[in-house]
């Protein structure tokens, strides 16, 4: 049987359905930025940029950029009413002390149980460069991944133990990806859902990787 | 009669004047947000070298922070992101070996700032555990603990013999308001350094900054110099 990848869209719209009202949510830099679209704006939900804001809204309108008011990736965006600014050790602490509710990053490798890495490919001519992702990693109380599972030559980016250098230990809770949804437990991989039409054999194959049927 | 505190400065040479080689300088700013393009520039003309820079990122294109490592007085530098797509002046020297490079992640950044503002001697924190980042320069690993059956390393905090901050508003006292998400690492540095250095747009009397919300109270700061704005359409900084 045959499959289809999800989009870029629907992979963030399929992270945004699972991020519940009244949650305060910091999105990587990358393509975890593109869940905020998704959310409805019927659900209240609270944003968080490193740099020190919470309640972050929208890109502003063309013209309307204020180079004092970036997000992580260093694009302008907005403030909604009721937001704040704070200085880095208070932005930080929201992640250490705890009071994320979840972060959604991207990923060079998981493992099957929560080992992150996302931050150096350990190439011995590239320039390491961390920014928040260790904290981040580490923080909130739910870190997902956001990520394609397979990488452009094929090989699966879950695996039994991260090959590059790792950001966090056991981090990760989900990984939703363009086949299927994944959460990394202590022993392993269990299924959340799948693309239709990808068999729960085929997706082991893909992933050489052991996945236990959905919780009930 | 006792003299007046006047912490307002002439200049940004006359307040960067004393500034020693071999100094440590924190530089506040994150992307376009804070950072104190101004001073970093007098700080250039100053000419104090062998310098190590706390900022982070590692400057961008060639002017600011970029422009101040091309002048070759720059030793080390402790920071979380080097790596950006105009980040050619950093990563030219860096992989030249005419820089030395401590990354840190970008919490343990700012809390080692902030501790060495609040004379803390080391702490604890869970981030960077069982990494590449949990090692010293020599390679050995840091100190780890237990603490209730989580894992932590032992981070030692980041004093510094300048910090240069760009706030928005300061009166003669020194106390400081920031603008938006320009305040980022400014309040931790001001706190951490032996001597602070902010610009402000305005300078305005005392008690007309509301107490409630002075973010930076004056004892964290030694000069403020009153600079331009260039405004956008929003009202804000212009990139």
């Amino acid at each position: 049987m045959s499959y289809t990848r999800r989009t870029k869209d629907d992979l963030a719209a399929r992270v945004a359905q699972d991020i519940p009202e009244g949650s305060t949510v910091n999105l990587g830099i990358g393509q975890p930025t593109l869940v905020a679209n998704h959310i409805p704006a019927s659900r209240e939900v609270l944003l968080h940029s490193e740099n020190g804001i919470l309640g972050m809204g929208p890109a502003p309108a063309k013209g309307m950029e204020d180079y004092d008011l970036i997000n992580a990736g260093k694009q302008p965006v907005t403030l909604l009413a009721g937001g704040a600014f704070f200085h880095h050790a208070d932005s930080f602490a929201m992640m250490r002390g705890g009071h994320l509710d979840i972060c959604v990053l991207g990923a060079f490798q998981v493992s099957a149980t929560g080992d992150l890495a996302n931050w150096h490919t350990g190439e011995a001519d590239a320039i390491p460069a961390v920014g928040g992702a260790m904290d981040l990693a580490i923080g909130a109380k739910q870190t997902w991944v956001m990520m394609d599972l397979l990488t452009k030559q094929g090989q699966s980016k879950v695996v039994q133990h991260c090959s590059y250098p790792l950001t966090g230990i056991g981090c990760v809770k989900r990984i939703y990806s363009d086949l299927a949804t994944l959460e990394c437990t202590p022993d392993g991989l269990r299924l959340i859902d799948a693309v239709d039409g990808l068999s729960h054999a085929e997706l082991e194959r893909l992933l050489g990787l052991p996945v236990q049927a959905p919780a009930r | 009669m006792l003299p007046m505190i006047n912490k307002i400065a002439s200049s940004i040479a006359e307040a960067l004047a004393d500034t020693a080689d071999g100094s440590t300088v924190m530089i506040g700013g994150f992307g376009t947000a804070g950072i104190p393009t101004e001073l970093i520039d007098g700080l250039i003309e100053q000419g104090a070298r062998d310098l190590t820079l706390v900022n982070n990122n590692a400057g961008n294109g060639e002017q600011g922070m970029a422009a101040l490592l091309k002048t070759g007085r720059v030793r080390k530098i402790i920071c979380s992101f080097p790596r950006q797509v105009d980040s050619h002046i950093f990563d030219g020297l860096y992989r030249s070996g005419k820089l030395e490079l401590e990354l840190v992640p970008q919490g343990n950044l700012a809390e080692r700032i902030r501790a060495a503002g609040a004379g803390i001697g080391a702490f604890f924190t869970p981030t960077g555990y069982g990494t590449e980042l949990a090692k010293k320069a020599d390679g050995s690993p840091k100190e780890t603990r237990e603490i209730n059956g989580r894992m932590y390393v032992l981070e030692y905090p980041i004093h510094a013999d300048l910090a240069l901050v760009r706030a928005e508003r300061g009166d003669r006292w020194g106390n400081l308001m920031y603008r938006k998400a320009a305040r980022n690492f400014g309040p931790v540095m001001a706190m951490a350094a032996r001597k602070t250095v902010a610009t402000v747009h305005d300078v305005v009397a005392l008690g007309e900054l509301d107490p409630e919300n002075i973010v930076t109270p004056g004892i964290f700061v030694h000069k403020i110099v009153k600079i331009d704005r260039v405004a956008t359409q929003a009202g804000g900084f212009k990139a």
